[in-house]
């Protein structure tokens, strides 16, 4: 083993552990301060108790994500300093910015919220979680920028042998970094959304809390809704730019070998990359590729031969990912608009709530593809075109590493677990 | 100045800061299971910095945020050269902070005290460790040209580093005492103010001891020989540190608490103006040395990053005092029965 596998694998499990946390807090704390809000004009109740339901089941989440993304912070010098040293004088300020801007207003003002309710008025209590949402989004603003940036490098020169800042609007503007953002932001919205209609609906069904969960269910179906359409519509546009910016990774995404015309896009497929060809195909509509990726039937898209052997990311693994994201994605849509025409009647509706109790996981599973598609999906470079993975990794002993990924591993798949059990034990007890 | 200089400075004030903030949650951390005697007691401990803990830790994510975008080769060897010792330290952050939300979420003796523990090492491990790497950092790190260090983390161990390592421990434990003696009442602020004021000659002693050793072991007194005006920044810190007995003994804790504040800033200047214009000397070779000079950005950088900074921090100054304030009162039993506490 070397230490650039270890790290690989250490900075993976690391950022996807992150994110089993973060979309819920983004999402999340946008519906608590919405039911909190509403508390505040109309002094009922049930809104009181809903937030403090949610509010609840956000807060272990949000321990969770905020202990997991300190050490994400720093592992880009402990992990990866030849890249940290190469791109910090891009890179680095965008971490310190999101710092500045964001994590000390989100995790200054949610100790306030948690221990203000009697301190502050309830007024200034409900404008608390809302900056605590505008921080966490704009945490997700310059998280992005900065990946958007090793996505798709603009504003730089090289100079001093290292990546230096030219034009820092083109960095913040990139076009790239703004698909990411408001896709992974409405990524977050549809996945809260999910959670808060799985529990309503666990609760529906055994017919407890009856108007307390009605109503958190449709809160969380209009948002899901609405995001779940605009997330897909959204995502379009972001493969026609990955298109343009990271062609390898397209043809990765749809495991394109041969340069073509009027390329077809297939539905399944088991890519074989030894010999580069699929092994099979299956439900092949000619012409689809080349549509979704330039918007033009007959537009030519470049096949992975196109690129030398090693440019070109692992095929299997991001074109399984890029159709298990875009799968749930539909079925995503398709789950709320059911649920929109049974809104009225979900109580009557036993087998859509059970369904969507159990949908509670796909939103997750989507997200996390959706990263896999754009991280291993741009290997072998870590800044596209740029700089490669190879030449990021620090140069430290292979057994540090190989101690810190056992450490990972171990913390965390305990807190993983202690951390869902009581997500689940304080859902299935309901609002007090 | 010039701009790299600001930045050492700046650089130099937000690790301060950290300290100072976050420094007596990590004194907490350490006393809390030799002065938390009962559930109750324990409660009154981390609910007296519940609120802000979180709040203090993102100056260590700013710190090295910073350290990021003004000097990325110092973030990059200095992190990756300490590699052991900073996992170690954020493991330990891990765990403290999870151990605050999770203790009472369930209602068994062995899942609090599996949490109490974490809130010790949460406490301990960075106390040490961060003492332990600054005083390396004042004595040199055996970094070759390519930025690689030739030494591990038992290198680290060495007299001179653990000596900074008790230091800071000491500094964070009176200044955690201190905190406890302010939020709470009766017994456990007795017990707080007691433990302070015993620490507090432990703390002296290392204090000297450190003061002295850094002659031999470190080249930190060379910038306060060339200029011997810089000297008033050790009789500020150690006055503040006699000014702390001083409250101690009159028993008024948040001045004392003020005083031990400024004798951590000062503690960590004292370093930080002996280094300049060094972020990370080589022991092995001067030419090796990161400097402010040699590792900073690009002047874009430092100058759109000090624009960003000179805006922010004190609006982050000013509504983290706000919430300070807002939560300067006695931490009492009533709070502890409403829902939400930890
Ligand atoms: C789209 C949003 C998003 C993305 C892609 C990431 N994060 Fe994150 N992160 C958040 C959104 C977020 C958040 C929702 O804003 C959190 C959760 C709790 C919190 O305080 O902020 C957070 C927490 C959080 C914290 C702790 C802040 C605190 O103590 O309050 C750090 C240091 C990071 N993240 C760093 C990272 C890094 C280095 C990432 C790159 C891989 C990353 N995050 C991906
Ligand atoms: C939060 C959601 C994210 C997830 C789940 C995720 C997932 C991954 C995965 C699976 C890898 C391993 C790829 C490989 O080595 O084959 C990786 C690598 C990496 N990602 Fe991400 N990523 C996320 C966000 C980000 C962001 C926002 C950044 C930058 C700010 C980033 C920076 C990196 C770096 C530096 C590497 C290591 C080098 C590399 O392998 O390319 N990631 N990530
Ligand atoms: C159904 C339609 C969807 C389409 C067409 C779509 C499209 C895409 C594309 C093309 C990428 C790759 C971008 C890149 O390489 O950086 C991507 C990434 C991603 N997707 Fe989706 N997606 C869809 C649904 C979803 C859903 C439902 C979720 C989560 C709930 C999701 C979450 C993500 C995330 C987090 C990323 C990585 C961040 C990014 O690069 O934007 N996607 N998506």
């Amino acid at each position: 083993m070397d230490v650039l596998l270890l790290s690989r694998l250490q900075f993976a499990a690391a950022t996807m552990f992150h994110f089993l946390f973060v979309p819920l807090t983004l999402g999340l704390s946008v519906l608590v301060a919405i039911m909190e809000t509403k508390y505040v004009k109309t002094g009922d109740e049930i809104y009181l108790k809903m937030t403090k339901f949610w509010g609840k089941l956000f807060l272990i989440n949000f321990a969770l994500g905020v202990v997991t993304g300190i050490t994400l912070e720093f592992q880009f010098g402990t992990n990866w300093s030849r890249y940290s040293a190469y791109v910090g004088d891009i890179f680095g300020s965008l971490l310190a910015i999101e710092a500045t801007v964001a994590f000390f207003l989100e995790s200054s003002l949610i100790g306030l919220w948690i221990f203000g309710w009697n301190k502050i008025s309830k007024k200034a209590h409900a404008i608390c979680m809302w900056l605590v949402a505008v921080a966490g989004t704009l945490s997700g603003v310059w998280i992005l920028i900065a990946n958007g940036w090793m996505q798709h490098p603009v504003g730089y020169a090289i100079r001093n042998g290292r990546a230096e800042l030219v034009d820092f609007a083109a960095v913040v503007f990139n076009k790239f970094a703004i698909l990411e953002f408001f896709h992974t932001v409405s990524g977050a919205y549809v996945l809260s959304a999910f959670f808060v209609m799985g529990i309503s609906a666990y609760h529906l069904l055994k017919k407890q809390h009856i108007e307390f969960f009605t109503k958190s269910f449709q809160m969380g179906l209009i948002f899901g809704l609405i995001f779940s359409i605009f997330i897909a519509v959204e995502g379009d546009m972001h493969g026609v730019h990955v298109t343009e910016t990271q062609p390898a990774k397209l043809a990765a995404m749809e495991a394109h070998w041969e340069t073509t015309t009027r390329a077809p896009l297939h539905l399944f497929a088991i890519p074989d990359e030894e010999n580069e060809r699929n092994i099979i195909e299956i439900g092949s509509i000619p012409g689809l590729l080349s549509f979704l990726g330039h918007h033009d039937f007959n537009a030519e898209v470049r096949g992975l031969k196109d690129f030398p052997k090693d440019e070109r990311p692992p095929v299997f693994l991001t074109f399984v990912a890029f159709r298990t994201m875009v799968g749930i994605g539909t079925l995503l849509v398709i789950l709320t608009v059911v649920g929109f025409f049974l809104r009225k009647r979900l109580v009557e509706s036993p087998i859509y709530l059970k369904i969507m109790l159990f949908a509670i996981p796909l939103p997750y599973i989507a997200i996390e593809a959706g990263w896999i598609v754009a991280e291993v999906g741009r290997q072998p470079w870590i800044v596209y075109g740029l700089m490669k993975t190879s030449d990021a990794v620090s140069p430290v002993a292979c057994t540090q590493v190989l101690f810190s990924l056992i450490g990972f591993i171990l913390i965390y798949g305990l807190l993983g677990a202690v951390g869902f059990y009581l997500i689940a034990k304080n859902a299935r007890k309901g609002p007090v | 100045m010039d701009l790299q200089a600001i930045w050492f400075f700046l650089w130099g004030l937000l690790w301060a800061v950290f300290f100072m903030t976050d420094g007596f949650d990590f004194g907490i951390g350490v006393l809390y299971p030799f002065l938390g005697k009962s559930d109750t007691d324990k409660r009154l401990m981390i609910n007296s910095i519940g609120p802000l803990w979180d709040g203090n830790e993102v100056w260590l994510i700013t710190a090295g945020g910073v350290t990021f975008a003004a000097f990325p080769t110092v973030y990059a060897v200095m992190f990756s050269s300490m590699y052991s010792a900073l996992m170690l330290i954020l493991f330990a952050l891990i765990l403290r902070g999870v151990a605050f939300e999770f203790r009472r979420k369930v209602d068994n003796d062995t899942w609090k005290k599996i949490w109490d523990i974490c809130i010790f090492i949460g406490g301990l491990v960075p106390a040490v460790l961060f003492g332990v790497a600054f005083a390396n950092i004042f004595q040199g790190i055996p970094i070759d040209g390519n930025g690689v260090n030739q030494g591990n983390l038992f290198s680290l161990l060495n007299p001179y580093g653990l000596l900074g390592g008790v230091l800071f421990l000491l500094l964070f434990l009176v200044h955690g005492a201190l905190w406890i003696a302010i939020r709470t009442e009766g017994d456990l602020n007795e017990r707080a103010g007691l433990a302070a004021n015993k620490l507090w000659y432990w703390l002296a002693a290392a204090a000297v001891i450190f003061l002295v050793s850094s002659k031999f072991a470190t080249k930190l007194y060379d910038n306060y020989i060339a200029h011997p005006a810089l000297f008033l920044v050790i009789l500020i810190t150690v006055l503040a540190l006699f000014a702390t007995k001083f409250f101690i003994l009159k028993k008024t804790w948040l001045k004392a608490w003020f005083a031990s504040a400024l004798t951590i800033v000062g503690s960590t200047f004292f370093g930080v103006i002996g280094l300049y214009p060094n972020l990370f000397p080589s022991s092995l070779d001067p030419a090796f040395s990161l400097t402010a000079q040699n590792a900073s950005s690009s002047p874009l950088t430092l100058k759109i990053m000090l624009g960003v900074v000179v805006v922010f921090i004190p609006i982050v100054i000013g509504y983290q005092i706000w919430i300070y304030t807002i939560f300067s009162s006695k931490v009492t039993e009533e709070d502890l029965s409403y829902d939400e506490a930890y």
